[in-house]
Parts: C-alpha cells; sequence; structure tokens
C-alpha cells in the first residue's frame, strides 16, 4: 500500500504534512480503500481547537461511517470546503485534493507520537 | 405435529438428524446445561383455530367500539376506504422484511419513496423519513435531534403540546442532562409574552403543536421568526388531515415537523400500531434519525429505490447513531400513502372542508344549550373545547350510557379545568348523530343530581 | 414503474368524502389557510389499486418466497393472526376511552388480553412482570436501559458504562448511549461466544449492567451464560437480555432462570406478528422482581372482582415510555397465536427452527467455512471466505440467491465474522424448501470456481439490476415534489 515518504502517520490511517507551524491533515490510502466510494464529509469549523488524537471529523461511505483523529493539536486555519460537494475527492487524491483541514500546530514535539512513511508501511503489512 | 406451521414429518425429522448425525432433537441442545433448563413452562394446551377465534371474540364482545364517538384528543374516528384495507392485507407487503436488498425489495422502497414525498407535501417541507413508531416517540426524536443539531440542551414545551407527548419527551429525556421549561395556553393559543421571555441563547428548539389539544388553530409565523433570530430550531407537532385546509409548518419556517399519521387511514387500535413521521428541511437530513429511502439508478440506468443515508443508523454507526430505531412502521406508512393517493388531491381538501363544517355544526348546537359554553378566542378545525356547568367527566360517563363517547374531559391533564372537554367531530358523523347527541348532551347537563353523583 | 405522481391528471379522482350533510358552510381567515392546495395525485380507485398491486408484486415476501434471513426469523405469518386482528371490538376501540372516568369498564375485553399476554409472558420466560407498551424490540431496549438507571439511581450507584458483545445487534449499544451509557465491548472467544477472561478485565464497580442475546448472533448457546450473568450482579448490575432469538429456546430455557434481571420479546420474530416490511413490531419487557417498582406506565391490574383496569400510581415509575398500551393489534395477533400454540407448539417452533438450522449447516459446511464449527441453534452463521478468493462475495452470493427466487440470507453480519453468511430456516420451512435452498448454494459454489465473473451483473431476473448505493447517498433524492421544484 503507498505511503508518502515526506508525510508522518497515525494507526487511525491519518496523514499530516507539517510545513513550519502549518499541519495538512487527511486520511490515508488504505483509510480510503477500506471505507470505499465516500458519500459524504462532515468537517469542523475554522477557529476550533483539535487535541491530538482525538476526532475532529467523520466521512461516511454507502456502507459505513468512520470517525477521524487528529494526529497533532492545535488550533484550525483552514478546512477543504471543496468535500462538501464532492466528497469523492478523497477517493480519487487522498494525498493531494482530499485534504481534510489545515491547522496550526500548537506542540511540535507530538509529533514525536507518529510514524514515518516507513513504520507505516511496516504497520500496514501487521495488520494484514 | 402439534401445529399445521410446522412441516416436517416424523420420517423427515428422522432423515435431517441422521443428516446432522445427531440421535434426537434433544441431542442439539447439548449447550443448554441441565441446571439452565427451565423451572416451569406451564403454558395451556393449544387450541384450534376456530376456538382461538371464538375466545377472542369472546373479549372483543366486552369492548364498547359501538360508541358513536366524539373522542379525539389526537386519534380520530376517520373513515378509512375499503381499498386501503384491501391493498395492505397484500401478503407481498406485509410478510416482507426490511428493504435491505433493494432487488427484490422496489415495491416496499418504492411505497416509502411516495409516502415520503406525500408527507413534504402535506407538511410543505424538504424531506421526510419512512417513519417512526407513534406521534409521542416521533416527538422525542424531534427533540434529541434538536439538541444534536444546536449542541444546546434546553427545550421549551407550549402547553397546547399534548400532554401525553409531553410526558413521553420528559420520560426519554430524564436521565439526559437536559432543561425543560413548559409555557401555559392562554385563550386556547400559544403565550406568545411567556414563550418570549423563555427563549434565549441557550434554548435549542421550542415545541409547538397545531391545532393544538384544545383544537385551537394558530399561526406559530411570529415566533418562528423570533425563535431564528436566537439559533433555536422550531419543532412543530401537527394533525396531518387537517393540513388538507391549515397554513403548513413549512410555510409558518418551522425546522422539524412531526405528527401522529393515524387520521391517514389507520384503524384506532386501542392504541397502535400508528404512524409516527417527520419531515424537515434538506440541510437536517443527516441528523436525522429512522430509515431514508432515495432514488438512483441500476446498472442499466433506470430509475430505483434504495435505503440510503444509513451510516447513520444503528447497524452501522451502533452507539453514535442518530437514534436507537430499527423496526419502524413501514406498513402503516405504506397503509396512509395508499390512503393518501386514493384521497387525492380533491379528496383531501373537501374532506377537510367536511369535518370543518360538521365540527361547526355541533359547536353551535351545543352553544345553545344553557350553562355550555364554547370557547372560541380562536379558530379550530374538527375539535374544540366546551365549558361545561359541571365535572366533564362525570357527563362523558353519563353520555356513555346514552351510546356516545362525548368528548375528553381536560381535567386528567390540565388541573384546574374539571368542567372542560374537547370534541371532535369527523366526516363519519351524520347531522343525525349530531343532533342526538347535542340533545342527550343537554339532557346531561340539566339533570342537577348528575352533579352530585361523583 | 412510474411514479404514482406520475399518472395524475388534473381532475380525476379516486375518492368521495362522506357528505357533508349539515346546514353549514364553515370557514376559517384566510391566514391560518394553506397557500396552494396539497399537491396530491389525482388518480382513479383503479389507478391507485393497480398501482400498489404492481408494487407489491416487486418484493419478495414470505408468503411468495424463502426468506432465510439471519437474525430475523421470517417465519410464516398465520392468515388467522390477520384475520383476529380485524375484529371490529378491538380494531376500532378508542385508546383514550380507559381514560374516561369509570372508562375501563368499556375496554374490558382489550385489557385482559393486555393482562393475559403478560402472564403468559411471564411464565414462557420466568420473568415476574412485563409491560406491553414498547413498539419495537429496540424500543424495549431502550426501556429495559431506562429502568437499569432508575435501578441505580434509587440505590444512589454512580455508574458509566453498559457492556455488549462485539457481535451484538447494533441496537444494544445505541440504546445504551442515548440513555445516557458509555459502551465497552467484549470480543468473543473461539466459541463464538462472550470472552470471560476479557469480560472479567473490563468489570468494574461503574459498570451498570450487561446487554447480550443468548443464543447470540453467531448461533451460539452459551453455555457459561449464568457465570457471566453472576459476575454481573456482584458489582451490582442489571443483565438484559436481548430476546431477538428467544425462539430459539422456548420452553428449554428462560432467561429469567438464569439470572437475567430484565428483557425484551420481539413479537414479530417469536410469535410471528408479521414484519411488516419494516414494521410495526412491538416489544413487551419483562422484569424480576427487583425492577418492577421502574416499569412504565399504564399497567394493567385485576381486581379481586375479576375486572380489569389501568394503574398509574407507580411512584418509581420511569414514566411514560409510548402514547398508549402497546402496538395492540400486533399483541393480539401475537396472542391469539401463542393461545393457538399453546405449550407443545411453542415448544415445537424451538425444536424443529433449531432442527432446520442444524440441516442446513451440515448440508453446507463442505461448500462453505463454519467460523464456529459446532452444534447451532435456529440459525448458522458460515463465512464465504473461500468463495472471496475466487472473486465472489458473500453479496455476490446473496445477488445469486435472487435470481433462484430465494430471499438471500443475512450477509456481513455479524460483524465479526468476515464475508458473513446468516442463515434462518425458522421452523415453518419444509425439507424440499430447505433441499432446494441448499441445491441453489451448492450451485453457486460451483459458479464460483467455474465462472466467477458471471456474478458481477446478478440479479438479471429481477425488476431492476443492482443499483447505484453512491449516487443515491451523493444526489440525494428523497421526495418527488423536491426534485419538481428544482
Amino acid at each position: 500500500m503507498e505511503a508518502e515518504n515526506h508525510l508522518l502517520y497515525t494507526k487511525e490511517h491519518e496523514w499530516v504534512n507539517i510545513e513550519d507551524k502549518t499541519a495538512t491533515i487527511g486520511i490515508t490510502e488504505y483509510a480510503q480503500e477500506a471505507l470505499g466510494d465516500i458519500t459524504y464529509v462532515e468537517l469542523p469549523s475554522e477557529g476550533e481547537d483539535v487535541e491530538q488524537f482525538e476526532e475532529f471529523a467523520s466521512v461516511e461511505s454507502v456502507k459505513a461511517a468512520s470517525d477521524i483523529f487528529s494526529p497533532l493539536s492545535g488550533k484550525i486555519i483552514a478546512v477543504n470546503k471543496d468535500l462538501e460537494a464532492d466528497p469523492g475527492l478523497i477517493n480519487r487524491s487522498c494525498f493531494d485534493k482530499g485534504w481534510m483541514i489545515k491547522i496550526e500546530i500548537s506542540d511540535m514535539d507530538e509529533a514525536n507520537n507518529l510514524m514515518t512513511a516507513a513504520e507505516y508501511t511496516k504497520f500496514l503489512e501487521s495488520v494484514g | 405435529m402439534t401445529t399445521p406451521y410446522i412441516a416436517n414429518t416424523p420420517q423427515e425429522v428422522k432423515d435431517m438428524l441422521n443428516v446432522i448425525g445427531a440421535k434426537s432433537i434433544d441431542d442439539l441442545f447439548v449447550d443448554i446445561q441441565p441446571h439452565q433448563r427451565p423451572k416451569s413452562f406451564a403454558l395451556p394446551a393449544g387450541k384450534s383455530e376456530f376456538d382461538v377465534i371464538e375466545h377472542i371474540k369472546k373479549l372483543a364482545s366486552k369492548n364498547s367500539s359501538e360508541l358513536v364517538s366524539f373522542l379525539g384528543g389526537g386519534y380520530y374516528d376517520h373513515y378509512v376506504p375499503a381499498a386501503v384495507t384491501a391493498l395492505i392485507s397484500r401478503g407481498e407487503f406485509y410478510t416482507a422484511y426490511t428493504p435491505y436488498q433493494p432487488e427484490c425489495a422496489q415495491g416496499t422502497l418504492q411505497a416509502l419513496y411516495e409516502f415520503q414525498s406525500l408527507m413534504c407535501a402535506l407538511t410543505g417541507m424538504e424531506v421526510a423519513n419512512a417513519s417512526l413508531y407513534d406521534g409521542g416517540t416521533a416527538l422525542y426524536e424531534a427533540a434529541m435531534m434538536a439538541i444534536r443539531l444546536t449542541n444546546r440542551k434546553k427545550i421549551i414545551m407550549d402547553g397546547g403540546v399534548s400532554p401525553i407527548y409531553r410526558k413521553i419527551v420528559k420520560t426519554y429525556t430524564s436521565n439526559l442532562d437536559f432543561e425543560f421549561a413548559e409555557t401555559p395556553v392562554v385563550h386556547g393559543q400559544s403565550d406568545r409574552g411567556q414563550i418570549n421571555k423563555l427563549l434565549d441563547n441557550k434554548t435549542a428548539a421550542i415545541i409547538l403543536q397545531n391545532p393544538n389539544f384544545f383544537g385551537a388553530i394558530d399561526d406559530h409565523s411570529d415566533i418562528v421568526a423570533k425563535a431564528h433570530s436566537l439559533g433555536i430550531l422550531v419543532i412543530e407537532s401537527v394533525y396531518p388531515l387537517s393540513l388538507g385546509m391549515l397554513k403548513t409548518p413549512g410555510e409558518m419556517g418551522v425546522d422539524i415537523v412531526t405528527g401522529e399519521g393515524q387520521s391517514l387511514g389507520l384503524s384506532l387500535n386501542f392504541g397502535g400500531p400508528y404512524l409516527g413521521f417527520m419531515t424537515t428541511r434538506n440541510k437536517f437530513i443527516r441528523k436525522m434519525p429512522g430509515r431514508i429511502v432515495g432514488q438512483t439508478v441500476d446498472k442499466e440506468g433506470r430509475r430505483c429505490f434504495v435505503n440510503t443515508l444509513q451510516a447513520r443508523e444503528q447497524h452501522i454507526r451502533r452507539e453514535k447513531a442518530t437514534s436507537n430505531i430499527c423496526t419502524n412502521v413501514s406498513l402503516c406508512a405504506l397503509q396512509s400513502a395508499i390512503y393518501m393517493t386514493l384521497i387525492g388531491k380533491q379528496g383531501l381538501k373537501e374532506l377537510a372542508q367536511v369535518n370543518l363544517n360538521k365540527a361547526e355544526f355541533c359547536r353551535q348546537l351545543l352553544e345553545k344549550i344553557d350553562g355550555v359554553q364554547v370557547k372560541r378566542s380562536s379558530p379550530t378545525f374538527n375539535e374544540f373545547t366546551v365549558q361545561l356547568p359541571m365535572d366533564a367527566s362525570v357527563v362523558v360517563e353519563a353520555m356513555i350510557d346514552k351510546g356516545f363517547a362525548a368528548g375528553f374531559p381536560l381535567g386528567r391533564y390540565y388541573p384546574g379545568m374539571e368542567n372542560y372537554m374537547i370534541v371532535a367531530v369527523t366526516e363519519k358523523r351524520t347531522k343525525d348523530e349530531i343532533t342526538h347527541y347535542a340533545q342527550c348532551l343537554a339532557q346531561v347537563v340539566n339533570k342537577k343530581e348528575l352533579a352530585h353523583s361523583s | 414503474m412510474e411514479l404514482i405522481f406520475e399518472k395524475s391528471v388534473k381532475d380525476r379522482r379516486g375518492f368521495l368524502p362522506p357528505v357533508s350533510d349539515v346546514p353549514v358552510q364553515a370557514d376559517i381567515p384566510a391566514k391560518y389557510k394553506r397557500k396552494d392546495d396539497c399537491p396530491f395525485p389525482e388518480v382513479s380507485e383503479l389507478d391507485v389499486v393497480r398501482h400498489f398491486t404492481r408494487l407489491s408484486q416487486l418484493n419478495f415476501s414470505i408468503d411468495t418466497n424463502f426468506y432465510p434471513l439471519g437474525s430475523c426469523t421470517m417465519k410464516y405469518n398465520p392468515k388467522f393472526c390477520e384475520a383476529v386482528a380485524q375484529i371490529p371490538g378491538f380494531a376500532h376501540l378508542h385508546p383514550l376511552l380507559p381514560q374516561l372516568r369509570k372508562g375501563e369498564q368499556w375496554v374490558q375485553g382489550a385489557l385482559e388480553v393486555l393482562f393475559d399476554m403478560e402472564q403468559l409472558m411471564c411464565e414462557m420466560t420466568g420473568m415476574d412482570a412485563f409491560t406491553m407498551q414498547p413498539l419495537a424490540g429496540a424500543h424495549g431496549e431502550l426501556t429495559g436501559v431506562m429502568m437499569m438507571a432508575a435501578y441505580h439511581k434509587a440505590r444512589g450507584n454512580k455508574k458509566r458504562y453498559i457492556i455488549v458483545p462485539d457481535s451484538a445487534h447494533g441496537t444494544n449499544p445505541a440504546s445504551a448511549a442515548i440513555a445516557g451509557y458509555e459502551i465497552i465491548a467484549i470480543p468473543s472467544d473461539a466459541n463464538g461466544v462472550m470472552n470471560i477472561a476479557k469480560l472479567k478485565e473490563k468489570i468494574s464497580p461503574d459498570v451498570a449492567g450487561l446487554m447480550i442475546t443468548c443464543p447470540d448472533t453467531h448461533g451460539v448457546f452459551n453455555s457459561q451464560i449464568d457465570k457471566i450473568t453472576q459476575m454481573i450482579h456482584q458489582v451490582d448490575g442489571i443483565v438484559y437480555y436481548d430476546g431477538a432469538n428467544l425462539n430459539a429456546i422456548l420452553g428449554r430455557c428462560r432467561p429469567g432462570d438464569i439470572g437475567f434481571d430484565v428483557m425484551h420479546i420481539n413479537t414479530h420474530k417469536t410469535f410471528t406478528t408479521p414484519h411488516g416490511g419494516g414494521g410495526p413490531g412491538a416489544g413487551p419487557v419483562g422484569v424480576k422482581t427487583k425492577l418492577v417498582p421502574y416499569l412504565p406506565i399504564s399497567r394493567v391490574v385485576k381486581d379481586k372482582d375479576g375486572t380489569f383496569r389501568l394503574n398509574y400510581d407507580y411512584p418509581d415509575s420511569i414514566g411514560y415510555i409510548a402514547s398508549f398500551y402497546g402496538n395492540f393489534a400486533l399483541l393480539l395477533r401475537a396472542y391469539a397465536y401463542i393461545l393457538m400454540m399453546g405449550k407443545e407448539g411453542l415448544q415445537d417452533v424451538a425444536n424443529h427452527a433449531v432442527l432446520n438450522a442444524n440441516y442446513i449447516k451440515e448440508r453446507l459446511r463442505d461448500i462453505l467455512d463454519l467460523p464456529f464449527d459446532r452444534v447451532c441453534m435456529h440459525e448458522c452463521l458460515f463465512s464465504a471466505s473461500r468463495q472471496t478468493q475466487r472473486g465472489v462475495h458473500a453479496i455476490d452470493i446473496a445477488k445469486f440467491l435472487i435470481d433462484k427466487k430465494i430471499h438471500p440470507p443475512t450477509v456481513y453480519f455479524p460483524l465479526t465474522v468476515k464475508e458473513a453468511i446468516m442463515i434462518e430456516p425458522t421452523e415453518t420451512e419444509s425439507k424440499q424448501m430447505m433441499d432446494q435452498f441448499i441445491d441453489a448454494m451448492h450451485e453457486a459454489d460451483a459458479l464460483s470456481q467455474s465462472d466467477p465473473e458471471s456474478f458481477h451483473d446478478m440479479p438479471r431476473t429481477t425488476p431492476i439490476s443492482r443499483p447505484d448505493e453512491v449516487k443515491a447517498a451523493r444526489d440525494l433524492n428523497t421526495n418527488y415534489f423536491a426534485v419538481q421544484g428544482q
């Protein structure tokens, strides 16, 4: 399963891209494939705070619903509004156009709790 | 064999046990330990179909179902056309399961889509679910939905909402951290002054009813405007048949509409099954409880119907579901869809008019009785409040001896209103019945000794 | 098929209301009236009859098809129960009648039915009292959990959690959550029953109770069930019996004898009231003595003189959970069924339901994987894992069966088994019908080896092929008029 090298990952299959103090967050190829065709994304509002490993959104497919957990703590500075009209963006481009939120990171050290691409790939092998 | 509903013959039982490799049926229950067996199972012996029907007919004869009914209170004695009963009795409908396999359930699914559409048309709303249990539990579901939508915990209930429904809402929320306030009814209508005082930015919703329990018609547009200015949702419980004539909740700007659909072609059945329904705005659909049928296409692009937005429901989202509801009242929804289709655009309008006329005729007759007053500070549909010169429950009891279910005494749920009752007049009541009813009521209220008999 | 709205023709009608024979033409002020006429369709009675008759013919149903839907108990619904429900003395009875002064005397027959049902259900389940009010199984669960909460409140217990097995119906955790509890899910062990070691780890004084079916959704009766109920009782927890599978143990075991404190019965399962395409059902709830004070009101009581009345005077009651006395017309059907079946008939329900399920299990074990290979109760649980390796999933086999005019078994439930296929034949099906089903399953298996691709455009014989459910959820269309108005 594909994992992009410059990103960090969670066991719940979220990815985060850290650029300075901003983190862009989405779900991985594994997650979007497991969910199937995504029909709806419930996103938080800009300005809300999120905590590491706490849920901030939910994603629905026809036969499943899944909560999405934040890899890092911080304040939400942007949400991907395109997902409202086109939730399938996550299926088609989970690492790029299907990003979900951007946050201003409040504690950079929390990144130590996340997996690298290599670690995540290994983790995926272990969960089969 | 002990019943005609088990097909296996003794020989087949033997053959099947052979295949299984068991000596007897008892062997199949090996997992139930000896100490786990029943301490008792002393049930009566079986009976024939004929004997059971005779027994139940005998029980039925102990009920007074032949009373000429002026009893309403949210549950009305309307005429159910024969075609409704005939169609709903088709085994293909009533012996089917929840339509989880759409290819072999298009009948149920399309009918429920039509039901949703009809309910939206009737209430003037955008989306409907495929039913809830009954009017009372539907109102509770609406309150919970408003709490989810607003993240607030205060609910205001108008005193004109069915007292039974209000009790239900309170029961379900008693273990939860919610705040309730109730506002009184003044001259039969919602008390704007009190309501305005209570509405604040902590309030999730205000619950109203139209026509209210006293039969009064209202236009709640002003309350809706005020509520919306504070981010409060408005829930309205309605009497669906009245909407053949009355301003719709949609026109008033209401957010969530619920109600009891019994008036749409269902028998009274001593309390159930009935038809809880809910309609709302597009934007709230994902927080709505219950099954929803949606239109889509099959592989060849043909129109078809499926259960949709199932990710809201308990079988997928479990403890995070919008409700715990699973079984709803699909067959009752279908029954009402057939009824609404049959009475049609003209029939609905005319039916509402006939109800209005007959109720007004009855009201005029009662008004002429000495000591009887008919409150009329606001218009009514087919039910209205009557003030008697004595305890209404005593009058109603005396009227039963004359063959009438004369109305519902309000004292049971509204302390201080012991001398009041609500009277419902449907299209089924004839001029003769209404006239006779008024005559009997005059006799009863003018017999002074009655007032002391309690 | 056309929608009824598309058959509408201006000024056509299907109904004439009774004439307004009163000398009054009333009106209400315009501000209270709807602006436009309600756009109900304008069709003739014949249009309506043909439309809904044709719709009905698009359904599979018990009356027309074998319907071995696991966990749903799709058994024959006797016709005489329908006839009983139509008896005017019940069908036309107004629910507010007994709330009139001395009103109970006008509904003695109806109250007697409710009272008798309570007695019969107590005897069948070993409970001490029943309420007939809950309107469905899930409604019964919520009622039960609210009584649980009332019990703990009265004892000053501060409790947060309700335990459910991971194989539970979704209604269990949903009902507990709505009543204000948090959920702890316990996995199953290799035998398909609740893992007692894992349960031990999670049990604490914070546990309010446990909700469980027995036999569980794996079709297995847990021999250690009374050990589990004892463990819950040790922390003053309440044990809830989800009666969804009661039909398997009628006359063989009573929840009340093995430590359960509260339970519901799905009349549409065990007592074969019709499923109605998704309801209405009825979910009577039974309790042991310690929960009796919390039962919802009203309750039916029998006075010394033999008359029945409704009593509302129970200060500890959780209150009103439904508008009236339950889904009476359904309870009446169940009552008729129970009286006709009697003791031996009801025992035979369990006997033959279990026999039939084990027969199917044995006849299919050569082609399907058995996640829990042991004697089953009223349903047998397989996994289509072998077929899945060939590219044929449980859902594909389901669609294959539809072309054989058989309603598919439950698939993908319970969630604990991959590619689950759960088969519940019920006691009312004949060996010949089950053999036909077994043959069809073998045919499906053979085809999964010879031509797995062919499954993907099944079913082919139904009015529609597989629907696009993603489109249904993304481009929501749930109301004909909203779409017309756009």
